[in-house]
């Protein structure tokens, strides 16, 4: 372990390490020639809700399943639940929830048989029938995994990733596929998952999805960390709004500081109301964008 | 023993107390019973498996009345009755050691052992689990045969309760032995496609010259030799003792049954191929760690 990280986002004091769920320090993986992840440094707290966010190909897997101890890595320190997980043993396993990307396709138990078959391995399992119905297939608790739906099977591979009770949720793009109606009723679970105290990190390569279950995001783009923090904060820029408005020779549009500065006069030049006007901040998703091609030009050149 | 407490009213638990008060892990026999249950139950439920399983030894069994008449030599002995142990034998090496060896990969293909891997089973619980579902599916099919050869060939059973226990522990140590090597073989291969086309050739191989369709000591003494370093020629061997009676010693290449022989062959490839299990098998592929 190397001694006092010098990264911003390490927390100082020894007291607040112990509470981190998740730390990694430098963590790289090369796949033949290409680096997957090129020095990746995260921190996560307990109970809190991590999530990673980039487009494919970004690492976000590769780094995941380095955290669960599925994937070995070419360097760095990774410290989950205060083991190593490449070296971990079956009392650390029984702690980790894994909703793997890959979605189950054995198809002949039950959900309720698989949900219970995945509960005996684990020390402390919850009850099949409160996890079933936590993820809304108490309908379908008898029904055999081949006759459900896409979207149901992922709820069953949820199912199966919280049965042991673990303290730390990992989830691979667990929406993916799932209509908007679904992924809300997941958002809740989620966050009802959190709010009983169980550390949750997912990836995700939607916006919204980070937006509104992360209590922190990062950003990770050609296997580094490009931005971290709060989504709000990832959202903050430099303030700077663009103020677009119909002008007699066309459209025109402006960057500014002061939009209502800029607005009053603009107000004051056309005698009243201005065709067309608006004033855009940026979003999280212009943001989340900016990053991702800022790296990917780096990359090129 | 394992924790099965009622649900504990929701945001009990944080991570840190259960961290501190940790049941323990529920143990490796029980968990491979659980596995063995688990792995019996998908098996029966896969019809086309179970159909395709079961009725190709049964479909053996029915030519070969059709196709062999008469005694061998002049034991009395009928050549149906000779056959039904080699017929056993090849139904039980192809169901354990070609699919049982084969579900490992198809286990490795449907996403289960990377779920399987993210809990805290043993490597060890899975295997035994396999064996359990290799030795009740063999006993099914031995079961289905002699109900078949018994009824339609009019075939005899083992004819007194020390044959009856020759036949179990042949059965039980060949089909833990099968399964094992099939599991040996299964790990390294990439799909279930090749899994299936690499187990085969030795397959049938192996019951060609093992004594499955000609008698044993008719074959070429080079190809005996050659069968007596595998399995399955021990296995059919066990299975003569179990269904013939001992004049039928004088069709034997060695005048004897040589348990002793059958079970230290057996228990050496069974050993051999729990520890080639047991140091390659990873949960996943080597590629993709």
């Amino acid at each position: 372990m190397g001694a006092m990280a010098s990264t911003a986002m390490a927390p100082a004091s020894g007291r607040a390490a112990r509470q981190l769920a998740v730390r990694v320090r430098g963590l790289r993986k090369q796949y033949c020639d290409t680096a997957a992840v090129a020095g990746v440094d995260l921190d996560i707290e307990r109970g809190e809700i991590f999530a990673l966010l980039g487009p494919n190909g970004a690492g976000k897997t590769t780094t995941i399943e380095i955290l669960e101890g599925h994937r070995r890595r070419d360097g760095g320190e990774v410290s989950v639940l205060g083991a190593d997980p490449a070296k971990a043993g079956r009392s650390w396993r029984a702690r980790i929830g894994i909703v793997p990307q890959t979605q189950t396709k054995t198809g002949e138990l039950t959900v309720r048989e698989m949900v219970s078959h995945f509960g005996a391995y684990f020390p402390d399992p919850r009850e099949p029938d409160e996890v079933i119905d936590a993820v809304g297939l108490t309908e379908q608790a008898g029904t055999r995994l081949r006759r459900l739906s896409g979207g149901q099977l992922r709820r069953v591979d949820v199912a199966v990733g919280i049965v042991g009770r673990p303290d730390l949720l990992f989830l691979d793009e667990p929406t993916t596929g799932f209509d908007p109606q679904a992924r809300r009723t997941f958002w809740d679970l989620i966050a009802g998952l959190a709010g009983d105290g169980t550390t949750i990190v997912l990836t995700t390569h939607y916006l919204d999805e980070a937006a509104v279950l992360a209590s922190r995001v990062g950003v990770l783009a050609a296997g580094r960390v490009v931005a971290a923090g709060t989504p709000a904060d990832l959202g903050r820029t430099d303030a700077i709004a663009t103020v677009t408005w119909q002008a007699s020779d066309g459209p025109r549009s402006v960057r500014t500081t002061e939009p209502t500065e800029f607005v009053l006069r603009l107000a004051g030049e056309a005698g009243g109301e201005v065709p067309g006007l608006t004033v855009t901040r940026p979003s999280l998703e212009d943001r989340y964008l900016e990053l991702i091609s800022a790296s990917q030009n780096g990359a090129e050149r | 023993m394992i924790a099965t407490q009622p649900g504990s009213p929701a945001g009990r638990l944080t991570g840190e107390e259960a961290a501190e008060a940790q049941p323990r892990l529920p143990g490796l026999m029980r968990v491979a019973m659980i596995r063995g249950a688990i792995e019996v139950k998908q098996f029966v439920r896969q019809r086309e498996n179970v159909i395709f399983t079961f009725s190709l030894p049964i479909i053996l069994l029915l030519l070969f009345g059709q196709i062999f008449h008469g005694q061998v030599g002049h034991t009395g002995v009928s050549f149906r009755q000779y056959f039904i142990a080699g017929i056993i034998a090849s139904g039980l090496m192809s169901a354990t050691f070609v699919g049982v060896g084969a579900s490992i990969a198809e286990d490795r293909d449907d996403g289960t052992l990377i779920r399987l891997a993210g809990t805290p089973l043993q490597p060890a619980a899975y295997f035994a689990g396999k064996a359990i579902l290799a030795f009740v599916t063999a006993l099914c099919e031995v079961a289905a045969l002699l109900a078949v050869g018994v009824a339609l060939l009019g075939l005899d059973l083992p004819a007194t309760p020390a044959r009856w226990f020759t036949l179990a522990w042949v059965l039980a140590l060949g089909s833990a032995t099968c399964s094992m090597l099939g599991i040996a073989i299964g790990v390294a291969v990439r799909s279930t496609r090749s899994a299936f086309a690499t187990l085969n050739l030795p397959y049938l191989v192996l019951s060609f010259i093992s004594g499955v369709y000609f008698v044993f000591s008719r074959l070429p003494s080079g190809l005996q030799h050659i069968a007596a370093l595998f399995p399955l020629k021990w296995i059919c061997q066990g299975l003569r003792s179990a269904f013939l009676p001992d004049r039928l010693l004088a069709a034997e290449p060695a005048h004897s049954w040589e348990h002793g022989k059958i079970a230290l062959v057996l228990g050496l490839w069974l050993v051999a191929s729990l520890v080639i299990c047991v140091r390659t098998f990873r949960w996943q592929r080597q590629g993709d760690r």
